[in-house]
């Protein structure tokens, strides 16, 4: 199992080689001269000349590239053009609310979506399934800022249970944190609930009618070990599938969720970066976003082994 | 129910099937059994024979009350499990009798164990479910268990998970599984039906074994002549939901009163092997040399022994005659039937069709090729396109092939008649014909591309014998007729014996005795080959004629001492 992990983190590491590569060569292969990109129309020619020796444009690629790599590699990943602040700092500003969001959204995600799929593939047919497949529709086809509102309007404007919008840190107590934090992820969470549920679904009624469900009820054990313990371990290949992407997804997703409840994260930084052409930026979240893929990835893989002996590459 | 009278039950019954109606729910319920009665006493072990769709295994799996939720309902009539009706207790009830007064093992041991958890666990799982036993308790029992179902190195096999063992371990598995509580009653249905002929046998003995040791009684559900007279007490016949005929196993076999049971019997094929046909031609159209597989062979990045899959297979196949390649599974027999058709690249040795040496032709230059050779598959089910109508099954081939469609789709009318279909069949889809119509059509569109040769991987193994005689005509009629050769694929022995000139046993990838059917089957030279005679099951009674063969050593008996 041990060597199985281990070779599975080695072969993610030529992925993130040719993403660094990829972001690197964004901007020195744009057309033009990314000195001008950067500077902007207004730029003296000493501006100019400044920045490509900050850059270091003026070496051959290759060297460029090791450089660069060095500097990403010992944590440097430039400053931001427009604030001047250091990326990481701006990108660890924002980390925290969309992790929280990220999280919170999975959370209410798996403790919803699994046990409804569950049951309606047990209850195949019935009034119950029909629902679950009818609230699967609707999770699908109402866009994410709609729900955003409509559950505003219900729970903060009507009922005043929740504030309107607005993030705080976790360090701010766990009540306040909580307060803010409910409405937007059920907002993100309904796609992946109507997602996951269906996929849940559909997983459990292929494996239902297998041999050895049978099996299991001629053994005489009840109802709730059959589905969880025998139906839902062989069906969770692809659920899991299902998540993990999802949730790499989601990671870039989280745009209009974030506006929607005014939630200072990587969503609206990655479209303030690239509207403002903060190259710095837009490259270190590339990079982020692309490590975060990977590693879920990974994650994935590792946990089939775990749900399946059968699989050991 | 007047042929099939049911003996008036005794107290001392296990199961009592009391006039069992059971139909389909849905608007237009359809009747599947309609007033089954049958009882099984204490210790003793009943066959439930029948063809498939015949209602034996709703039968038991009613009684099990594991009939599919949605789909079959049970309409009236009592199932008695020691006095007790399954059919109205409460659904605790029903679960708590399962594996302690009842249980049941299944045709599939390949998927009738969960994949993902380990044997420990799926025997642990019915103790602690119907047990007060602790930890340790249950730990000693699951190894007795496993013993007594006398499988090796029982700690390894605790910790195994199902596909790490072979079909007859996991059905080993199974039974012990079903028994571990010692339940008074076993219902096996088709347990034996996936395994081998050698490892049929072993599983039926050590069912026999528990059984006496136990004094389990077992309701078999077979389709099996030969197993029936190698174990039943008694046996009930059953057909379109009804039991048509029942008695003592002795008097089913020798005095069928039923026409049902007669034909039933008059379709087993027997062992006694075909006299090789005097051969018209002497044209070679089909032979290998040395041809060997190995699979998984040492590459580039990883360093391992292959698995030898075929090695030194020489065969040779003449114009008009049948080739059997007979054997277990994984002895090697499939591999050689892909190496032949170029499914697979052989990695030694040659082929040669028609003389042409087609072992290591590209995909491009095979193609011409291709036609000579054609296929049949095991399972009509699954090797039929269930989208395309029979026209375009039968049409695709000679189509890709340049022959003008119009001419092709008269070319399949033709060979519908050949094949004993309607000519209407054409326009119809595979799912609206009968297992041994669909073979027809697959064989109908093998010949179709007007083969020299045609691959028959275990072509009648998935067809009730009935039908499975039907089909073994239809290839003689064929081959009569076109003067096509045939290489037969089979594990069924007496499937061999019936329609092969010559037969080849492999084992383990090489073959191990080659020649005439009648001295290979008739008189064996080499022990693997007796020993898979003597496997097969009720070889000592001659079905079509409703008498035992004669004592061993008759003329032509198969097994007789030499």
């Amino acid at each position: 199992m041990l060597a199985y992990i281990a070779r599975r983190i080695l072969a993610s590491v030529p992925v993130l080689v040719v993403v660094a590569l990829f972001v690197f060569l964004l901007l020195r292969l744009t057309p033009g001269d990314p000195a001008a990109i950067i500077a902007g129309d207004m730029a003296t020619p000493e501006q100019l000349d400044r920045i490509r020796t900050s850059l270091g444009l003026n070496e051959p690629l290759v060297t460029q590239f090791v450089t660069w790599s060095g500097q990403l590699l010992s944590g440097d990943f430039g400053r931001s053009l427009i604030s001047r602040t250091p990326v990481l700092t701006l990108i660890g500003q924002r980390l925290e609310p969309t992790l929280s969001l990220a999280l919170m959204t999975m959370l209410f995600t798996l403790v919803l979506s699994i046990p409804m799929g569950v049951i309606a593939a047990w209850r195949h047919g019935s009034l119950t399934d029909n629902a679950v497949m009818a609230i699967s529709v609707l999770g699908f086809s109402i866009p994410v800022f709609v729900t955003g509102y409509i559950l505003i309007q219900l729970f903060a404007i009507d009922l005043r249970l929740f504030p309107v919008q607005g993030f705080r840190s976790i360090g701010d107590g766990l009540g306040p944190f909580l307060a803010r934090i409910v409405l937007p992820a059920l907002t993100l969470a309904t796609i992946y609930i109507a997602l996951i549920a269906r996929m849940t679904r559909a997983a459990m009624l292929n494996v239902l009618d297998e041999d050895y469900i049978r099996t299991a009820r001629a053994k005489g054990l009840s109802e709730r070990i059959v589905l969880f313990r025998h139906a839902l371990r062989n069906a969770a290949v692809p659920i899991l599938t299902v998540i993990g992407t999802g949730f790499a997804l989601m990671i870039s997703g989280v745009v209009v969720t974030e506006s929607v409840f005014n939630i200072p994260g990587l969503g609206r930084l990655t479209v303030d970066a690239i509207l403002a052409r903060d190259y710095p930026v837009i490259q270190a979240l590339i990079l982020l976003t692309s490590g975060i893929y990977v590693v879920i990835n990974l994650l994935i893989d590792i946990s089939y082994a775990f749900m399946d002996p059968r699989i050991r590459y | 129910m007047s042929a099939a009278e049911n003996p008036s039950p005794r107290t001392d019954d296990v199961l009592v099937v009391e006039d069992l109606f059971v139909e389909t729910t849905g608007r237009n319920p359809a009747r599947i059994l309609g007033g089954v009665s049958l009882r099984v006493a204490a210790g003793e072990t009943v066959c439930l024979v029948g063809e498939s769709g015949s209602g034996k295994s709703v039968t038991s799996l009613a009684t099990m009350g594991l009939l599919p939720k949605g789909a079959l309902a049970v309409r009236s009539g009592r199932i008695l499990v020691e006095g007790e009706d399954v059919l109205t207790v409460k659904t605790s009830r029903l679960r708590q009798l399962r594996a302690t007064r009842m249980s049941m093992i299944f045709q599939e041991p390949m998927t009738a164990l969960n994949p993902v958890l380990t044997i420990e666990r799926q025997l642990e799982e019915v103790l602690s479910a119907h047990s007060r036993m602790d930890n340790k308790e249950r730990r000693n029992r699951i190894r007795s268990i496993l013993e007594l179902v006398k499988l090796p190195d029982v700690e390894r096999m605790c910790r195994s998970y199902p596909h790490q063992l072979s079909g007859g371990q996991r059905q080993r598995v199974m039974i012990a599984m079903a028994l571990v509580l010692e339940p008074k009653l076993l219902i096996a249905d088709e347990p034996t039906t996936a395994l081998d002929v050698t490892t049929q046998k072993e599983i039926l003995k050590l069912i026999a074994e528990i059984q006496e040791r136990l004094g389990t009684s077992v309701l078999f559900i077979t389709h099996d002549m030969g197993v029936v007279a190698d174990i039943a007490d008694r046996v009930y016949v059953m057909r379109h939901g009804e039991i048509v005929e029942q008695g003592p196993v002795g008097e089913i076999l020798a005095e069928p009163k039923r026409d049902y049971t007669r034909d039933l019997l008059g379709s087993v094929p027997a062992l006694h092997p075909r006299e090789a046909r005097p051969s018209a031609s002497r044209e070679i159209v089909l032979s290998t040399s040395e041809l060997g597989m190995v699979y998984g062979q040492s590459s580039f990045l990883r360093k391992r022994e292959g698995t030898v899959a075929a090695k030194d297979v020489d065969l040779t196949l003449t114009r008009g005659r049948t080739l059997g390649v007979v054997g277990e599974s994984g002895s090697g027999k499939s591999t050689v039937a892909r190496c032949v058709m170029r499914l697979i690249e052989p990695t030694e040795g040659s082929i040669r069709l028609r003389g042409e040496e087609i072992a290591g032709l590209s995909r491009h230059a095979l193609r011409p090729m291709r036609k000579r050779i054609q296929m049949v598959f095991q399972d009509p089910n699954r090797s039929l396109n269930p989208r395309l109508t029979v026209r375009d099954s039968i049409t695709e081939g000679p189509i890709n092939y340049g022959a003008a469609p119009k001419a092709a789709r008269e070319r399949a009318r033709e060979l519908l008649e050949l094949v004993g279909l309607p000519a209407d069949a054409i326009d119809r889809h595979p799912h609206q014909f009968s297992g041994g119509q669909r073979q027809r059509i697959a064989i109908a569109r093998a010949l179709a591309m007007e083969p020299d040769v045609l691959v028959a991987d275990e072509a009648v193994s998935a067809l009730d014998v009935s039908v499975q005689a039907q089909v073994l005509d239809l290839f003689d009629d064929i081959q009569t007729r076109l003067g096509i050769a045939l290489l037969f694929i089979t594990h069924d022995l007496r499937v061999a014996a019936q329609i092969c000139d010559e037969v080849a046993v492999m084992q383990n990838g090489r073959i191990v005795e080659y020649g005439p059917t009648a001295e290979v089957l008739g008189n064996p030279r080499e022990a693997y080959t007796r020993q898979l005679i003597e496997a097969a099951p009720g070889r000592h009674w001659d079905f079509p004629n409703f008498r035992p063969l004669a004592a061993p050593g008759g003329p032509g008996t198969v097994g007789a001492p030499a």
